[in-house]
């Protein structure tokens, strides 16, 4: 039922149903990961939204991008609304009311919705078995009000909370790792996504969505708003963001078995990915260079933690 | 198929089974829940029944009272009837939800056992959370006493999913003195009262992937304001259709409410206005007073949203002196169902208002006695006969020593 997408025309061809009269930034990470995920999809699907860009810029009444049943609640709640939905489909099912397809069930939500506010609803609603996938944009910021810092905001970045000033450089503490966490509640399926690596992407989102049961993927979504570089660089940023390892992809199969879905072919160092984008320009400051050198140690110690894992196959 | 339970025609049942047994009743198809008392039994009884076969909807338990309203509106929108209960500390967690299930239309029906608002945590009755939700666009029943908690759940589903009104609704009861006061009530079979009830109708369904619909959709001020003031339309005209049903109840069981429930109030000089198991408190207090010459009558409402400003003019309209009785604190101000009879006086043009007095009791479950009441009809009497209050306009009753505080 969920389609298996070969060649980059075929997503071309597909309907569209995210219509192009959204009001995302230009180059925004949203709009291109939620397309390949309806795209992805061939029978009926639900999708909720939590508060954020993709909630704001795309269904302002009396308008709508959304071809598909959509719902939003507030900020913290999107994976609840779609565990609701979930159930009173089981219900109506259950009763003989609801005759058609088994609908698939989605919720979207930016990673302040879902390494912060909306943290306990998500685990909830995996704790709880519900037959969904959760799929957290991942731009690293409250972009939607101005470029906050989040929990999933990297050390070093200056965000409009954690400006880098004469006495700061920016956010101090380490990112949250949300996908490790959601995959210890021994869910049956986890997955890191980047738009770039498409192919990948659109293979774990069939893996979820044909999965039953409670997924949860965590999709990293270039914000040239808040990140601050040139918005046509969005795919670039993505390339960087994976091949220098600050953004690994790999999958977690009931939270026991991690494998690695991208090994860089050459593995770049961070300041490569950090040079590019204005977020980071006063690490390059002398007395900043230490920041970059703690990320760097981060970064080789977690992809080492990975790949014992996937070694271990735990 | 969920088997039937079998019911007498008399049962024992407590606020919190008779509500149980509504929801069962009426066939709901989502219910998600998070226990706090007193509303816990509940949800405690709707698990047995699901558990012993009698429900066929889910029962879903989620980890908080936010996230159980949540589920609520995501299982509305979907297409089908929902419920929940709460009080209190839980009720506060739901208020963000409530605003957002009310702005979307969806006729979720919520039981609140009353109870206070911490600090200090207190689990007892007052009507602290009933206010914290009074402004949320949702219809507001009051209850006082098991049999009315029942027969209201029933109603509750059918006003609020009636094709127009579309408004969620919640049914309040005094926690512990509803909720957990054993009492004779009344039950209708289960084919007769889901008859009753009917069929959801779905309006709008987000199963229905022929005509996909996006819920919650961001309206900044070109669209905001019409949004609510649609939303005020419908809940202002529910009245007319809560009447009706009132009336079709009234021919199924033969028990007739009316928005205002009055007691001698044909020729009374003065009055109580109380809600809840007040009300029932207050007519015995009443019958006494006139045994001592008082002309003492007594008034609640069944409705808090809307509130029953006009015909609450016209009940006032000969009264001479009037105690409203606010079972909250008013925190720097008169208390809330004050200054709502207060505001609804004003409706009655041209008439002569009577002298009102506040009386702030009952917090955090502290009693109520006959004796408080009888003081408040002498008070009352005095006004009367003066013309004017013989006393501050607000008054705390039953207080223990000033001396004790906080600080
Ligand atoms: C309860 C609540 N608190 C705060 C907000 C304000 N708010 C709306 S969106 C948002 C940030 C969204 O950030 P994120 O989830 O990362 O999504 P993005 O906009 O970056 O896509 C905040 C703080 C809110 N809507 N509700
Ligand atoms: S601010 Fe960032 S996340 Fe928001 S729409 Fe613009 S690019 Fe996308």
């Amino acid at each position: 039922m969920v389609k298996e997408v070969k060649t980059l025309k075929s997503f071309s061809q597909s309907a569209e149903k995210f219509e192009g009269s959204h009001l995302l930034c230009p180059g925004c990470g949203h709009g291109i990961i939620v397309r390949e995920v309806l795209n992805a999809v061939d029978g009926p699907i639900v999708l909720g939204n939590s508060t954020g860009c993709l909630e704001v810029c795309s269904a302002v009444y009396p308008h709508t991008s959304w071809d598909v049943p959509w719902i939003h609640i507030g900020f913290e709640n999107g994976s609840t609304a779609i565990s609701g939905v979930e159930s009173m489909y089981k219900a109506l099912e259950r009763k003989g009311k609801y005759k058609g397809q088994r609908p698939k069930f989605v919720a979207f939500g930016g990673d302040g919705a879902s390494y912060d506010i909306g943290f306990q609803f998500i685990s909830g609603c995996l704790e709880r078995g519900h037959d969904m996938t959760y799929i957290c944009l991942d731009n690293e910021n409250y972009a939607n009000t101005g470029g906050q810092r989040s929990g999933s905001t990297p050390m070093g970045a200056s965000t409009s909370t954690t400006p880098a000033g004469k006495v700061s450089f920016g956010k101090k503490e380490r990112k949250k790792d949300l996908p490790l966490i959601m995959a210890a509640h021994g869910i049956p399926y986890t997955a890191q996504i980047a738009p770039n690596k498409w192919k990948d992407m659109n293979k774990k989102i069939k893996t979820a969505l044909d999965t039953e049961g409670p997924c949860f993927i965590n999709a990293l979504s270039p914000c040239p708003t808040e990140w601050k570089y040139h918005s046509s660089l969005a795919i670039e940023m993505t390339d960087l963001a994976v091949d220098c390892l600050i953004f690994p992809l790999f999958e977690i199969f009931h939270g026991q078995e991690l494998k690695i879905t991208y090994r860089p072919r050459n593995v770049l160092p961070v300041r490569d990915y950090l040079g590019v984008q204005k977020r980071f320009a006063h690490l390059f400051k002398k007395e900043n260079e230490h920041i970059i050198e703690a990320l760097q140690k981060d970064v080789d110690a977690r992809w080492e933690y990975l790949q014992r894992r996937e070694e271990a196959k735990v | 198929m969920a088997s039937s339970y079998h019911l007498n025609g008399v049962e024992a049942w407590d606020g919190c089974t008779a509500s149980a047994h509504a929801l069962r009743q009426a066939q709901v198809d989502v219910v998600a829940a998070y226990p706090i008392t007193p509303s816990t039994p509940i949800i405690q009884n709707y698990g047995s029944f699901k558990d012993n076969g009698y429900i066929d909807g889910e029962f879903v338990l989620v980890e908080s009272e936010h996230a159980a309203m949540s589920a609520c509106v995501g299982a509305a929108a979907a297409g089908g009837r929902v419920s929940t209960a709460t009080s209190s500390q839980g009720f506060a967690l739901m208020v963000e939800v409530l605003y957002q299930a009310s702005g979307m239309r969806l006729p979720i029906v919520l039981n609140v056992a009353n109870r206070a608002l911490a600090s200090p945590l207190n689990i007892h009755c007052d009507h602290s959370d009933m206010y914290l939700g009074r402004d949320s666009g949702w219809i507001s029943l009051c209850t006082c006493n098991p049999q009315e908690v029942y027969d209201f759940t029933l109603m509750a589903f059918k006003l609020a999913e009636h094709t127009g009104v579309r408004v969620p609704v919640m049914v309040h009861q005094d926690g512990f003195l509803s909720s957990h006061t054993v009492q004779n009530v009344r039950p209708l079979a289960d084919h007769v009262a889901y008859k009753f009830v009917g069929d959801y109708v779905g309006v709008h369904p987000m199963l229905d992937f022929d005509k996909p619909v996006s819920y919650g959709a961001q309206a900044e001020e070109e669209w905001h304001f019409e949004h609510k003031a649609k939303l005020h339309h419908a809940i202002m005209e529910s009245s007319a259709v809560l009447e009706e049903i009132f009336n079709d109840f009234a021919k199924l069981t033969g028990r007739q409410y009316n928005i205002l429930e009055t007691f001698n109030m044909e020729d009374a000089e003065v009055a109580i206005f109380a809600l809840g198991t007040t009300w029932e408190s207050a007519i015995v207090a009443a019958k006494k007073a006139r045994e001592k010459g008082i002309k003492a009558g007594v008034v609640t409402t069944h409705l808090l949203r809307p509130f029953p400003f006009v015909a609450l003019g016209e009940v006032f309209k000969k009264t001479k002196a009037v105690a409203i009785m606010d079972k909250s604190s008013p925190s720097g101000a008169m208390g809330a169902l004050f200054n709502e009879v207060a505001a609804s006086l004003y409706q009655v043009q041209g008439s002569r208002h009577p002298v009102l007095s506040n009386y702030i009791y009952g917090l955090g479950g502290r009693d109520l006695t006959q004796t408080d009441l009888d003081r408040i009809f002498e008070d009352l009497s005095q006004d009367a006969q003066k013309g004017a209050l013989t006393h501050p306009t607000q008054q705390f009753i039953g207080l223990n020593g000033p001396e004790l505080s906080y600080f």
